[in-house]
């Protein structure tokens, strides 16, 4: 299932054909925020990667699930919980097959990506890293796959170790290689750049770190929506993801982990559902995924991001993954024809993320002027400050494209953009 | 399509707000200002650095600025910079505290203050297009922040 492999490069003819027969009309009538105006504008909803919009599957079943299938789970002996609880371990099972995991037992929910992240630093982090240990990471990183790590090291003085990237915003596999040794421990890579769109060769990743003895980590926050991942084929010790930007839910988030290396990882929070047996003196803890999901968990929440799963797998990944590649290479040269304006990310693989800047324009004002328009990006640093900093800028607009947007999107950011230009001539 | 949207935003991108966003006055590091303090808008990362020296008598002699950011909060750097010279402490306050009711568009400017300042509310009412963006508030007011914590001996100033 996973497509992570020249997605970009070669566009398989078929994939094109197959592209001509993606209705996304009839996608967009399941998302009603593809009806709403903003100004006097249909909305051209272009911000899918900071969070994506709902299809109204995913908004009735979690609106049924709360009317008539809402009890607490593992707790009450009586139909209803048991319903829920049904519900809360199907979901958990439909995210093990979205990912191809081994076992359901390997999916932790969690509140976002970022919470993910923090339970492995706390949890398998301090256990077993001392000072000196090495992570590395990419220059090209979410702050969530970033901080943690921080934190960490301010602990126990371990050392993170940043992979580096071209100027167009390639992963240079070399220089990764290099920084490989008997004291990396882990290395925690995104699989897509929420910001240049870069795809990484997880595979090849894996297989490095694997070499070098150490676990790894990817940061599928992106990733898992424009390529999908198969976990057992690319060999990740870790996989993070979040909810909400799969058209599901807030409020939900993954950690997948092998199980053998969940075993032995320590709670992170403690509480209710994650014990086995509780005195003052002495507590145990219950086997994986429970032990790490302490308290009443996000149950609507995961149920509501099963139905997501089944809407993406409804439509198919490898067919959304082809019309959002059309997208991509729309945008990219509709794009490329404006005066004044560059695209910060130009790797060889890449998904459907735009970024740019446009001389004499700050992307702030970008925003709010083409929002007249009805035209929705994002502006700012998008939680990479280091990225940033890498290529110079303070802040970048970015179009970031989801499996409703159409071509003509494209052409209506081309002319709000026109109009900012414009209005700063 | 929606003309008042346009209005607004052709409000808010005046030609004195470009001119000084393009052009920025007082764009300097001054050798002998030793009052300065950093400006940090967090949700966008823009960033400013004030510089102020003070005379014997406590009012502004100089103040000049650096830093990147969008045309609003450079504009409104440029524009505090050169208004608030020669002006006191005090004043400087009290005219912020105007400035912040034109830009929040909440309440009415007090009277008192809108007469001891009526020529510079005259210049400083090009900013005011921002109430109608809500999000874009702080970047007006992101300068005033600073030259604030730069004179009250605060290392940072941030919106947040
Ligand atoms: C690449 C990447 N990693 C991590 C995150 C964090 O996701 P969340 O805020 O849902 O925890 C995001 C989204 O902002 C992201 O784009």
């Amino acid at each position: 299932m996973t497509m992570n492999t020249a997605i970009n490069e070669n566009i398989d003819p078929k994939a094109g054909k197959r592209a001509n027969f993606y209705d996304v009309e009839a996608i967009r009538a399941d998302f009603p925020a593809m009806k709403v105006e903003v100004n006097g504008h249909p909305l051209t909803f272009l911000d899918s990667g900071a969070s994506a919009q709902k299809p109204v599957q995913v908004l009735e079943r979690m609106d049924q699930a709360y009317r008539e299938e809402y009890a607490n789970v593992h707790r009450g002996a009586y139909r209803l919980s048991e319903l829920a609880t049904e519900n809360y371990e199907n979901a958990r099972s439909s995210v093990a097959r979205f990912m191809n995991a081994a076992s359901a037992d390997e999916i932790i929910f969690t509140r976002n990506a970022t919470a993910a992240f923090n339970l492995v630093s706390s949890s398998w982090g301090r256990k077993n890293l001392r000072a000196g240990d090495e992570i590395v990471v990419s220059h090209m990183e979410h702050h969530a796959n970033i901080v943690p790590w921080q934190l960490l090291r301010d602990e126990t003085g371990i050392v993170i170790k940043v992979a580096p990237i071209d100027d167009d915003g390639n992963f240079l596999m070399d220089e990764f290689a290099a920084l490989l040794g008997a004291k990396t421990k882990l290395v925690s890579i995104t699989q897509t750049s929420n910001v240049l769109g870069t795809m990484t060769p997880i595979k090849e990743i894996a297989r490095l770190a694997h070499e070098a003895g150490a676990l790894v980590m990817f940061d599928g926050a992106q990733g898992i929506v424009h390529a999908g991942i198969d976990v057992q084929d690319v060999d990740a010790d870790f996989y993070v993801f979040t909810g909400h930007k799969l058209y599901g839910p807030t409020g939900i988030g993954v950690l997948y982990g092998k199980l053998d290396i969940l075993k032995n990882m320590p709670p992170y929070q403690g509480g209710g559902d994650m014990i086995e047996m509780v005195t003052f003196e002495k507590t145990t803890y219950r086997e994986p995924p429970a032990r790490f999901e302490a308290g009443t968990p996000p149950i609507i929440e995961a149920i509501g991001l099963a139905a997501a799963i089944d809407y993406v797998n409804s439509i198919g990944q490898e067919a959304i993954a082809g019309h959002e590649v059309e997208l991509l290479n729309h945008a990219t040269k509709a794009l490329g024809q404006i005066d004044g304006l560059t695209i910060i990310g130009q790797a060889r693989q890449k998904c459907a993320i735009v970024s740019f800047t446009i001389e004499g324009v700050h992307p702030h004002d970008i925003g709010t002027i083409i929002d007249a328009r009805g035209v929705a990006i994002r502006a700012g640093h998008h939680c990479a400050q280091p990225l940033m900093d890498r290529f110079g800028l303070a802040a970048t607009a970015r179009a970031s494209f989801g499996m409703y947007n159409k071509k003509e999107d494209v052409d209506v950011l081309v002319d709000a953009l026109l109009y900012a230009k414009e209005i700063f001539a | 399509m929606d003309d008042a949207i346009d209005d607004d935003i052709r409000a808010l991108y005046q030609e004195v707000i470009l001119d000084h966003g393009k052009n920025p006055r007082n764009f300097r590091h001054p050798d002998d200002a030793p009052l300065e303090a950093h400006g940090n808008n967090p949700l966008c990362g823009d960033k400013l650095t004030v510089y102020v020296r003070l005379g014997e008598d406590k009012k502004i002699e100089d103040a000049a600025f650096e830093g990147r950011g969008c045309a609003i909060s450079i504009a409104s750097a440029s524009m505090m910079t050169g208004i608030l010279r020669g002006k006191s402490v005090a004043e400087m306050e009290r005219l912020f505290g105007a400035f912040h009711t034109m830009c929040t568009g909440e309440g009415e400017i007090d009277a008192a203050a809108a007469e001891e300042f009526e020529d510079d509310i005259d210049k400083l009412k090009v900013l005011s297009g921002v109430k109608q963006f809500p999000m874009r508030v702080k970047c007006a007011t992101l300068a005033w922040h600073t030259i604030n914590a730069a004179i009250l001996g605060e290392q940072d100033a941030s919106t947040e």
